[in-house]
């Protein structure tokens, strides 16, 4: 019974574990779309994130530094793919790419002279009290405080999101550009700041693989999960707390096929990889209707470069 | 006139990037000066071997070969404004296929001939029906291509993972994530010695029968209108739903064709890996020479050649391969931004001529 | 009172909607609240706006009339800050005063209700309207907001829900939220872009009510229209376009219709065409208990029945959003058919594919012709042959084509309808509005169809180019088509039609002769508040 309950427990820890990252990656993204600009380029947010966390990491041994330094990189990062979408007006699909290749190009180049070696890394941080209740605590509340800090996120941005001042003018700024900019919003600075406060906390995602997931760093270490973060935040339909359901699924498919591979079943650790890239085509066809859109309030200006000329 | 901005972004991106090594260089240990001599003989190295030496050319059109399969079949897609990403999972997938047909199912024919055109169709097959999963699912739920063929890149990775690593590693490759050989009559026939094979021959055949479709069919017309206003096309009287899932299987069908000809021509056998992002890469050939299967071939023929050179330059710097996705980055960004300026700057002096 | 006598202006005598203002005193001290002074604005070589000078005075409402694509709205969107103008200046209350965008015109007290509304649908009324408004805390609340807006509604005329969600609202609903959002910031020059385009007469005349309310508590309006009855019920003063320039501007009392007709037009409204006398032949298009849903579900088409020979013009008249667009492309092949048939020469066609119903012979010019009937990047040429696969006009088989054929015959195409493009192989996006129009109708025309679907075939163009797109409908007709008019102008509707159809609420409510007598019998059947069989 204990054995059994045990499994369960490190399990779902693993769920969570596992799902940090692709949560803030998400969360980050729902900021960029949510503001009217799609975002393809989490990969290459995440590992530029991951490196410069390292990096900084290695340098300094502070963590804290890391993590700013992973943000601000993520900010930078997010900052160009804006300039080429907000001002230029380019095909977001293309500039979303072109992040990804520079950004897996640019972390593998920096990440060359990091290869096997080891950094400080993210403690455990038992939060008292919380973390003695049975199951639960060790569940939920045995950590490293970016997993805490991500916990906190995600109320905090639907709060933002949904009830306050500049949540209601980001929601506008996604939904009718034109609406907004009527009203003397500065549709641009808007989508130049959640794009660049998206890459900055997708590329803190980025920074918890090789600050608390492991201590390492390892090219191309994001193994997709950027791309799985782009299916979330549709299959999340741009809620926080529909991504934290989501980030924790695909997290828990990810544990469990680990957990399977290590208890020695016959199904190949390939095939389990498979898995949350299967079960995500399958929740982007079921969620593909038009009616979940309308009803949803998607950022319907999604994709479209705004301008105030552009005559009907 | 539409050149220009292909070109310079090149350029521009050559530049950058030099300047990122001058800096890799530096910070490595380097003085100044050493780093900027030592960037310049990198970039030496880079062009002269692919394009300046005769057995680096014919590496160059080695590398050619997936590139322009892959690149060609995308931009059928692109035509229409289909965004299919999925140029790497068709790829592996047509490989996956080729080996079966090979090491499996025809094992035993002898005549190469029948042997490579079965193998051909195996690929086209299995890149067509890759293809078709976001087809369908595009035509039946208007599903959005672009993450779908994305995700089916890595399921169709990790399915040749998983055979290559299990059931069909070949027992006397030292454990090492491969299959056993092709067969003789699997072998595409060579030129120059040995040196290329005649999947060079197949993908310029390739780009003039779509060049020929383009121009002179009613899909080429069709595919046109569709692509430019998908409204129109349907005003017109044409079969979206059958245009797109006839263009994202015959995209699907030529990646997957150039699968089985890498897998003929030069690997002879399924290996983890085979692949470095040709797939990706493609995509970048396709915007560059804007969809124009002559182009295409250019292209490849270029970005072979750098391929090749930065593989020198891993040898010979230490520098990463990953250093050719942060050129790849680059061009598409300055392509981009290219034809941005450029359509801002038409735009205005068309106003001036008319007005005078 | 009697206007003047002649072909084409009986009807601007409509007793119930002449109304003129007796009894206002007229303000001889009004002090200009704007004025904009030798504004100038060209486009692509077009000269929008041509050295326009015109002045608003304080508490009055200044109609801008003049046909489509006479610079109306420009000059709007410049004061809006929109455009910027090449020259020239904008004077508010005696200060000249430099607008660079929208928020900036709202700062000096001017708004525009454009014809595109801008709302954020997932957001309730009491949102839209204080949206980015600074009295807004960081958590708002709107509780407090919506009483004043609805206070603010009614003292208008202006009734909404504040609570309500505006995706759910209705077009007449969503305008008033546009112009309240205007009044709430303390907007005092209001400009009103062809605000009735998109009601019924009886919604209309509640929005002129607002219009005096808002003038007598102290705004000004300008009304821009190219509808004279509006202007001489709604405007005190009128400033009348035409090809970019002022062609004058009069006191409303002072002129009639006709005046203000020939203004806008530059010559008598004559017009005269004679509809040919043509035989009426057998049935070409027969629509049964037809049921159509729209894009958002609901059934638009409802239970509509109508039919139409060959050589017959057969006018739908009805406000725009009864069903006409959904009708037309139901026809075309475009839209599913819910429930109902239709058919062709006789031949059940529902269900069938487009390219079944183009080569059975239907042609549709659709009302939208840039976003449905043309590929933009495309040649002329191209666009020209659009459907060849399946007419197989310039000599293609099913499976190629002779692309220099295509551009042979395209230059046939481009002689004989006058399209004014530099070459065959010009982009269509670089044409004018009026030579898109014309390559639409050259491909649908040149086919020689049985059943032509025309949907406001003359929106935006000028006097010449609605004569001709009238001239070579009509020579349709004497060919044979049975041609379906949809259309919002009631005079081209009478212009064309041998019948008119009512439709409202996506059924056919009655039909009148195609004869001035009728206008108030069509108004009300538009409005919905009469059901009537044929009348005669």
């Amino acid at each position: 019974m204990n054995i059994d309950s045990s499994i369960i427990t490190t399990t779902l820890q693993a769920t969570i574990r596992a799902g940090t990252p692709l949560l803030f990656t998400v969360l980050g993204d729902i900021f960029t779309e949510r503001s009217g600009v799609m975002n393809l380029g989490l990969e290459g947010l995440m590992l530029v994130g991951a490196i410069s966390g390292f990096a900084v990491s290695y340098s300094t041994g502070n963590l804290f530094l890391a993590v700013i330094a992973a943000m601000i990189a993520g900010a930078l990062l997010g900052a160009v793919h804006a300039f080429f979408t907000v001002t230029l007006r380019i095909n977001q699909v293309v500039s979303g790419l072109a992040i990804t290749m520079l950004g897996t190009g640019i972390s593998g180049l920096w990440g060359k002279g990091y290869i096997g070696v080891v950094a400080a890394q993210f403690k455990t941080l038992e939060i008292p009290f919380l973390s003695k209740i049975p199951f639960i605590g060790s569940v939920l509340f045995s950590h490293d405080i970016l997993v805490y800090i991500s916990y906190l996120l995600v109320p905090l941005m639907w709060f933002y999101i949904y009830k306050t001042k500049p949540g209601m003018i980001l929601r506008a700024v996604g939904e009718s550009p034109a609406a907004a900019d009527a009203r003397g919003i500065n549709v641009f600075m808007v989508r130049y700041f959640y794009t660049m406060l998206g890459g900055a906390i997708t590329a803190l995602g980025g920074a918890y693989l090789s600050l608390a997931y492991t201590s390492m760093w390892i090219e191309n270490m994001t193994a997709g999960r950027g791309w799985i973060g782009i299916a979330l935040v549709l299959f999340a339909t741009w809620d926080p707390a529909k991504a934290m359901f989501g980030a924790y699924l695909f997290g828990g498919v990810t544990a469990l096929g680990l957990r399977m591979q290590a208890a020695g079943t016959t199904i190949s650790s390939h095939i389990l990889m498979m898995f949350p890239y299967i079960l995500t085509v399958a929740v982007l066809f079921f969620t593909s209707t038009e009616k979940i859109k309308l009803k949803v309030g998607a950022p319907a200006a999604l994709g479209v470069p705004y301008s105030r000329e552009e005559k009907t | 006139m539409n050149i220009l901005v292909p070109v310079v972004s090149i350029i521009f991106s050559l530049l950058v990037m030099g300047i990122i090594l001058l800096i890799f260089f530096q910070r490595s240990g380097m003085s100044w000066g050493q780093a900027f001599s030592e960037t310049l003989s990198a970039y030496g190295e880079m062009f002269s071997w692919p394009f300046g030496n005769v057995y680096g050319i014919y590496q160059t059109l080695l590398k050619m070969v997936p590139l322009a399969f892959v690149g060609l079949g995308l931009s059928f897609a692109y035509r229409m404004k289909i965004w299919n990403i999925g140029g790497e999972g068709q790829l592996y997938m047509g490989a996956f296929a080729a080996t079966w047909g090979a090491l499996f199912l025809f094992n035993g024919i002898e005549n190469k001939f029948l042997m490579i055109t079965l193998i051909l169709l195996m690929g086209a097959a299995f890149g067509a029906l890759w293809a078709a999963i976001p087809a369908f699912m595009k035509a039946f739920a208007k599903t959005d291509e672009i993450v779908v063929t994305l995700m089916l890149n890595y399921v169709a990775i990790f399915w040749v993972d998983y055979l290559v690593y299990g059931p069909w590693k070949d027992p006397k490759g030292y454990n090492f994530p491969l299959t056993a050989e092709y067969p003789e009559s699997a072998k595409l026939p060579t030129m120059f010695n040995g040196e290329v094979h005649v999947g060079i021959i197949m993908v310029i055949v390739l780009a003039v029968i779509l060049q020929y479709v383009y121009s002179r069919t009613s899909w080429g017309f069709n595919s046109a209108i569709a692509g430019d206003n998908q409204k129109a096309a349907k005003y017109a009287g044409i079969n979206i739903g059958f245009y797109t899932i006839v263009a994202l299987l015959v995209s699907g069908a030529i990646g997957g064709m150039g699968g089985a000809v890498q897998m003929m021509g030069i690997q002879h056998r399924l290996q983890h890996g085979f692949s470095p992002g040709y797939g990706y890469t493609a995509i970048i050939i396709a915007w560059l020479a804007k969809l124009n299967p002559l182009a295409i071939l250019l292209v490849s023929f270029l970005f072979g050649g750098l391929l090749v050179g930065n593989e020198q330059l891993q040898m010979f710097y230490r520098l990463p391969l990953a250093l050719i996705y942060i050129f790849q980055g680059l061009v598409l960004f300055s392509l981009m931004g290219g034809e941005a300026i450029f359509n801002y700057r038409i735009r205005f002096v068309k106003e001036r001529a008319v007005e005078e | 009172m009697k206007g003047p006598e002649g072909p084409f202006a009986y009807w601007f005598n409509i007793p119930h909607l002449i109304s003129l203002r007796k009894g206002d005193t007229v303000d001889v001290d009004r002090r200009n609240v704007l004025e904009m002074r030798h504004i100038s604005k060209h486009f692509a070589g077009v000269k929008a706006n041509d050295d326009i000078d015109i002045e608003l005075k304080k508490g009055e409402v200044l109609a801008l009339l003049g046909e489509n694509g006479a610079g109306k709205t420009t000059l709007m969107n410049i004061l809006f800050g929109i455009y910027k103008a090449d020259n020239g200046e904008i004077v508010i209350n005696g200060k000249s005063i430099h607008i660079s965008s929208p928020h900036d015109a709202l700062k000096h007290g001017v708004g525009m209700v454009q014809q595109h509304f801008t709302l954020v649908p997932s957001f309730t009324t009491a949102e839209n309207i204080v949206l980015g408004l600074k009295e807004l805390g960081f958590i708002p609340k709107t509780k407090n907001v919506e009483s004043r807006i609805e206070e603010l509604g009614n003292r208008y005329g202006l009734p909404v829900n504040p609570r309500a969600k505006v995706w759910t609202l209705s077009v007449g609903e969503k305008q008033r939220i546009e112009i309240l959002k205007l009044l709430y910031t303390g907007a005092k020059i209001l400009i009103l872009d062809e605000p009735t385009a998109v009601l019924t007469p009886q919604e209309a005349e509640s929005l002129f009510e607002a219009v005096r309310k808002m003038v007598a508590d102290g705004a000004s309006v300008i009304f821009i229209s190219h509808k004279l009855d509006e202007v001489m019920e709604v405007s005190d003063r009128v400033t009348v376009l035409r090809s970019g320039k002022v062609v004058g501007t009069v006191n409303t009392a002072e002129v009639t219709k006709n005046d203000l007709a020939r203004m806008m037009v530059g010559r008598d409204v004559i017009l005269d065409i004679q509809k040919p006398e043509v035989e009426i032949g057998k049935k070409i298009l027969e629509i049964e208990n037809l049921k159509v849903k729209n894009d958002k579900g609901l059934l638009s088409v409802n239970n509509l029945n109508l039919e139409v020979k060959a050589g017959e013009v057969l006018g739908i008249a009805g406000v725009a959003g009864n069903g006409q667009r959904e009708l037309a492309e139901a026809i075309y092949g475009l839209r599913k058919v819910e429930v109902g048939k239709i058919l062709l020469h006789g031949k059940d066609i529902t269900g069938t594919s487009v390219s079944h119903r183009i080569k059975e012979g239907i042609a549709y010019i659709p009302e939208d012709r840039k976003g449905t009937a043309t590929c933009p990047n495309l040649p002329v040429s191209t666009n020209l042959f659009l459907k060849n696969t399946i007419t197989r006009l310039a000599d293609s088989t099913h499976f190629f084509i002779d692309r220099k054929k295509i551009v042979e015959k395209a230059a046939e195409l481009i002689n004989s309808y006058s399209i004014m493009t530099p070459s065959p192989k010009t982009p269509v996006k670089f044409l004018s509005g009026g030579n898109i129009q014309k390559v639409v109708l050259a491909r649908e025309l040149s086919t020689t169809p049985s059943l032509i679907i025309a949907s406001h075939p003359t929106r935006g163009l000028d006097i010449g180019a609605m004569e001709f797109v009238y001239r070579t409908l009509l020579e349709q007709k004497r060919k044979g088509a049975a041609i379906l008019l949809l259309a919002g102008e009631l005079y081209e509707i009478f212009r064309l039609s041998d019948r008119v159809a009512v439709i409202y609420e996506g059924e056919i409510v009655g039909y009148a002769p195609p004869d001035p007598a009728y206008i108030e019998e069509i108004g009300l059947m538009m409005g919905g508040s009469k059901k009537a069989g044929e009348l005669h």
